[in-house]
């Protein structure tokens, strides 16, 4: 997926861009090539951090000057003191970690609030490809097939609200977006969004 | 300190580089205790200091190195050891900074070692020399600056034992080191690295021309164990699949069968001979067990409470940490562990490790990877820091 496009920040890390609050501290885990913290850097003079798993990321992201390091949510997000950030984002890599509860809960002790995006396995494209076609899906939003995937731990917008209310996390914000990036309604439980949204994104925060 | 440009001015390019004699107004205390009447300072410069002294670069030679970076090499003639990055125009540009690099005290290239004279006995130091510390080394490289007229560095840079340099800097001068670039490097030195030095040194003192470390006075050297020494060491400097790609089991030359004696049947075998041999030319073997020494005595989180976080608190340091893939020397975990102290802390840090398969010496080597990201943070502190864009 290009992240930008003739200087314009994909749709879904735009949304995710706008609910930043300008000359905050943030840190972006699984920053990719740096984009959308470099973005951040230039538009919202954001204090920037990022975690990327892929040396060529960290090598693109760092050559920018940006503050990068090469590692993953699951190892090295447990080192940040509570309270480093003011926000910590995590775009469409909750997926892919080995513990997804964990992050979670590590997002939020060391950043007052938490961005997230994932692709919504309950969309009816998922839904159809397994239940009729019997094969694991293949979408805009899931690229890989399934041998070759780093995505280990799916869920569905539905599972994902049902995770933040074990743990207790205040959900400030859902949005549903469907596969060009548009707007969805989530309204309720999220039943309707379950089943049409691409992606859901969220603002996350500690309750209380 | 505000001494300016001209300091810089005063010392034109002198490819043998220059020299100073520092702690005549106060003397430096080393961490063992004892106090230095005087220390030479053996360094070399390149570009210009700018009138705000804010472009300064030190680089941090590694354990055998020293400040002939870009220069021919007095004693064998060989280019700077670091010329693939320094000159006008490269990485550590000389047209936008201005580079410092200083023989480290206890070294053999100039600047105050076992083999100078003890003023007190008029004799060589051997063994008499104190035993020193990577932060002996740094305090001193900090009288150096003060000597120049530099406040605060723009960047501290070196690989591996360079690297502990840079680490300890950022420690103990955090207010004077603006951006770190610790190489392949470690907050301490591990056990399997006190025991490869320790075979080296127990080489050097096995060599009956060692005479107890006074071997300049029977007018001889302890070649045979230095480069035993150095043969173990330049092992762990590169890689089972480089050694492999360079040497395979090659025979030499104009061998096509084994001797079935000792000599040097493999090419690998003769390789390691000629490094044995030249290092002995251009290397003091006081000054290897000395330097070894400071490297085990490293302990970064033990200097600050058992706590590796505690020695980069309140830090301001912009941070470039790399490691190198096929690194078994410094491995990547030890550069993990920096970076692991410095998130702690919530400094500014970037990390990278470098994709190689050369093993430890990949740091000195041509590795476009490796140029590309460090080429990036320099242009990003140098913008933070004010300096002027790249021209």
């Amino acid at each position: 997926m290009m992240s930008l496009v003739n200087g314009t920040l994909r749709v879904d890390l735009k949304l995710i861009a706008d609910m930043v609050e300008p000359g905050s501290r943030v840190l972006d885990v699984g920053c990719g090539d740096g984009t959308l913290l470099s973005w951040l850097g230039e538009n919202k003079d954001v204090d920037g951090r990022g975690i990327e798993l892929s040396m060529a990321g960290v090598s693109a992201a760092v050559a920018q000057g940006l503050s990068v390091i090469q590692g993953d949510a699951d190892t090295d997000l447990k080192d940040y003191p509570a309270g480093a950030f003011d926000t910590v984002i995590l775009s469409q890599t909750l997926q892919a970690t080995r513990a997804p509860k964990d992050v979670l809960a590590n997002m939020l002790r060391i950043g007052r609030r938490a961005i997230v995006s994932f692709p919504n396995f309950g969309h009816w494209r998922v839904r159809g490809g397994l239940a009729i076609g019997g094969r694991m899906p293949v979408t805009d939003t899931l690229t890989y097939e399934w041998y070759d995937t780093p995505n280990i731990h799916f869920c569905t917008i539905r599972d994902f609200l049902e995770l933040c209310r074990s743990l207790g996390i205040h959900i400030d914000t859902g949005i549903a977006l469907d596969r060009d990036g548009a707007v969805l309604p989530m309204a309720g439980a999220g039943w309707l969004a379950n089943i049409f949204a691409a992606q859901g994104l969220f603002v996350l925060s500690r309750k209380g | 300190m505000s001494a300016p440009a001209s300091v810089a001015d005063a010392f034109p390019h002198n490819p043998l580089g220059l020299s100073v004699e520092l702690g005549l107004d106060r003397p430096i205390r080393l961490d063992c205790g004892i106090e230095m009447p005087s220390v030479t300072v053996a360094y070399q410069t390149y570009g210009r200091l700018n009138a705000e002294a804010s472009n300064a670069i030190l680089i941090c030679h590694a354990l055998t190195g020293d400040h002939y970076v870009a220069d021919p090499h007095p004693l064998t003639g060989k280019p700077g050891w670091w010329l693939d990055l320094v000159g006008p125009g490269k990485l550590l540009d000389t047209d936008r900074y201005f580079l410092v690099c200083s023989n480290v005290l206890g070294g053999c290239m100039g600047t105050t070692g076992p083999m100078d004279t003890n003023p007190a006995t008029g004799k060589p130091w051997g063994q008499g020399f104190p035993v020193i510390t990577i932060g002996d080394m740094v305090q001193v490289q900090a009288r150096l600056l003060d000597h120049l007229g530099i406040d605060q560095l723009f960047c501290a840079i070196g690989g591996s034992m360079g690297g502990m340099q840079v680490l300890e800097w950022c420690a103990s001068y955090p207010q004077r080191v603006f951006a770190a670039v610790p190489i392949a490097t470690a907050a301490r030195h591990s056990a399997q690295n006190i025991a490869f030095n320790e075979v080296g040194r127990q080489a050097i003192i096995a060599d009956p021309d060692w005479k107890n470390g006074e071997y300049q006075l029977h007018d001889t050297r302890p070649r045979r164990g230095l480069a035993v020494a150095r043969m173990a060491a330049h092992i762990t400097y590169l890689s089972e699949p480089a050694l492999h790609r360079k040497f395979g089991r090659n025979l030499q030359g104009d061998r096509d069968a084994f001797s079935y004696g000792f000599g040097a049947d493999f090419q690998v075998e003769s390789y390691l001979r000629h490094q044995g041999s030249t290092f002995v030319d251009r290397f003091d073997a006081n000054s290897y067990l000395y330097i070894t020494r400071a490297m085990d005595y490293f302990d970064l989180a033990a200097e600050h409470g058992g706590v590796l976080a505690n020695a980069f608190r309140g830090t301001k340091t912009r941070f470039c940490v790399a490691s190198i893939s096929s690194d078994w020397l410094f491995p990547t975990p030890e550069s993990r562990a920096v970076v692991h102290a410095l998130n702690a802390v919530a400094a500014n840090v970037s990390f990278v490790e470098i994709q190689s398969d050369k093993g430890h010496d990949a740091f000195l080597l041509d590795e476009p990877e490796f140029h590309a990201t460090l080429g990036g943070f320099l242009e990003g502190a140098a913008r933070h820091r004010g300096l002027p864009r790249k021209g």
